[in-house]
């Protein structure tokens, strides 16, 4: 009797200790990094740096507006490629394609996860880079080809987890809708589609994680200037790549305002959480999908 | 809450344990090298093929930039400060300086690309955005794109310092955070100009020569291709014990082969 309840007594605390560790680990890191960032928001202001406009760090600006626009926009176009183009993508493979398709489809899209970021903004570089010079103008850095490239990188992570949004959905409510007499197309988008949106959400927001996150391909392709691009043609530099150029040099107050940069980048991912719970908590459904 | 207190208590002998690991091992005496940036590498290469005969020699070897090296050097934060600028009469009171050799910035264009040959004003317009065609230096009718480096690269430092002297590169260059970047970028452009370090010049850009000097070893060692810096070693008076011991060794036909292959060129005069 008293050995079981060691015995359950320790598993419990075990799982706990296990559970709280990733949690321990985000606030140790957080408060590593605001706490770098701090002589930085102290001398120079947090609202400057924030909406601050230049960024020369050897005159001792850092205002890190351009950027956080920056990232945003590269995000977002990169979202709307990749959203429309995924989704249809995972409804066919769970709802549409036969098995043996299904059979070489998986596998290919796993693949395009595992590529090191390196080679995709290698390959940026050396063929997206000049092909957008060539039928765009401008240098062919830019905001499209960056985002093109982070498209193709968060198109594998966007399919597989709606793909299992997809998968959830109770089989009886596709026999009810074919019972009723609906088209497989009626079915996918009036009964399938709603059923499975909160995995949907949860898929997108880790697409937009990674989209937002990414660093080395953004480097290469992006032509990491500090300006407010006038069109999607134009180079732009956003919070992430920002940090990764000049890390290896910075010393002193630009030091501290790099990791004033990992600051927003926290509070922007942050933001976008928030708004990614309430949208599920507005359309969520007690059936299908899974929430966050 | 007893197990708790039990808890805290195995963290607590944790952070003892590792706090007074990192205290021993910084203990030991250790020779820090701060600086320059470009010459970072060269000085990384250098420890490490000095380590191998010397196994209990303990060297840090830390970037900041040129200035940083200095102020180092001076307050004796750091044993040996490095700089890839020449000091001024000021900034060498008191210092003693060692030159471990010469690297050249080369200015690449696509290997396309008909200009052969640019001025030093020529360089300060194109990189300036005041000279915005190449056909105003003699090339075809397309616009110039200029490729750049981060702030803090050495390389960058040491080419505002040669060729824009007050002015500044103009904001729209394109940044790349490599050499190897900046090559890349250059190759797959027919209209894009970028400087390397002489070090890391190869065949994939065309390079251009400044004046009328192509830079190779034999220009940059007899000063008359201008695109140069010296990389220095500097210490506060004369270097004592472990300090000595590695300068000598860096001057020595040992060093000087490590630096031979990094292609740090020794002056000729």
């Amino acid at each position: 009797m008293n050995r079981e309840k060691i015995n359950e007594f320790l598993i419990e605390k075990g799982l706990f200790i296990t559970a709280i560790f990733s949690i321990i680990i985000i606030f140790t890191i957080l408060i590593f990094i605001v706490m770098e960032a701090l002589p930085a928001f102290q001398e120079y202001g947090f609202f400057r740096f924030m909406f601050g406009m230049e960024w020369s760090p050897n005159d001792d600006n850092f205002g890190v507006f351009t950027m956080i626009l920056g990232s945003i926009f590269v995000t977002f176009l990169a979202l709307m490629m990749a959203v429309p183009l995924s989704l249809l993508c995972a409804f066919f493979m769970e709802e549409i394609a036969p098995n043996k398709v299904k059979i070489f489809l998986k596998p290919v899209i796993q693949t395009l996860a595992g590529i090191p970021s390196v080679v995709y903004g290698f390959f940026g570089l050396t063929v997206l880079v000049p092909l957008v010079r060539e039928y765009f103008g401008g240098t062919g850095f830019s905001i499209f080809t960056a985002s093109l490239i982070l498209a193709v990188m968060i198109l594998p992570t966007i399919i597989s987890v709606s793909q299992d949004a997809i998968k959830s959905v109770p089989h009886d409510f596709k026999e009810a809708s074919f019972g009723l007499g609906s088209t497989n197309w009626q079915t996918i988008r009036l009964i399938i589609f709603p059923a499975a949106l909160p995995g949907i959400v949860t898929a997108i927001i880790l697409g937009i994680g990674r989209a937002i996150g990414e660093t080395l391909a953004v480097i290469m392709v992006a032509g990491n200037v500090v300006q407010i691009p006038g069109s999607i043609f134009d180079p732009v530099r956003t919070l992430t790549t920002n940090i990764a150029l000049e890390m290896g040099y910075a010393t002193g107050l630009h030091y501290n305002a790099l990791f004033g940069t990992a600051v927003i980048l926290f509070i922007i991912i942050i933001i976008l959480l928030i708004i990614a719970n309430y949208i599920q908590n507005k359309h969520g459904m007690d059936i299908g999908g899974g929430t966050l | 809450m007893k197990i708790s207190k039990k808890l805290l208590f195995l963290i607590g002998i944790f952070v003892v344990v590792i706090v007074g690991a990192i205290l021993v091992s910084s203990q030991s005496s250790t020779i820090n090298i701060v600086g320059s940036t470009s010459v970072q590498p060269t000085a990384e290469k250098l420890v490490e093929v000095y380590s191998e005969s010397h196994k209990d020699s303990k060297i840090n070897v830390q970037g900041g930039g040129s200035s940083v090296g200095i102020k180092s050097a001076k307050d004796g934060s750091a044993q040996i400060g490095t700089s890839s600028k020449e000091l001024d009469d000021g900034e060498k009171e008191g210092l003693k300086t060692y030159e471990l050799g010469k690297d050249g910035i080369v200015i690449g264009v696509n290997n396309e690309n008909e200009v052969s040959d640019l001025s030093k004003d020529q360089l300060k317009g194109i990189f300036s955005g005041e000279i915005k065609n190449w056909n105003e230096i003699g090339g075809n009718d397309a616009e110039i794109h200029v490729v750049t480096r981060e702030d803090g690269s050495g390389t960058l430092d040491a080419f505002e310092s040669i060729i824009m002297g007050d002015s500044k590169i103009k904001d729209d260059a394109i940044v790349q955070s490599s050499t190897e970047a900046v090559k890349q970028s250059v190759s797959q452009d027919p209209n894009a100009i970028g400087f390397v370090s002489f070090a890391h010049m190869s065949d994939d850009v065309k390079t251009v020569s400044v004046n009328n000097v192509a830079p190779s070893e034999e220009t940059i060692a007899d000063n008359s291709y201008e695109l140069q810096r010296p990389f220095l070693f500097i210490t506060k008076g004369e270097p004592t014990d472990e300090v000595k011991k590695f300068i000598d060794w860096v001057m020595s036909d040992e060093g000087s082969k490590v630096l031979q292959e990094e292609k740090i060129i020794k002056s000729s005069n």
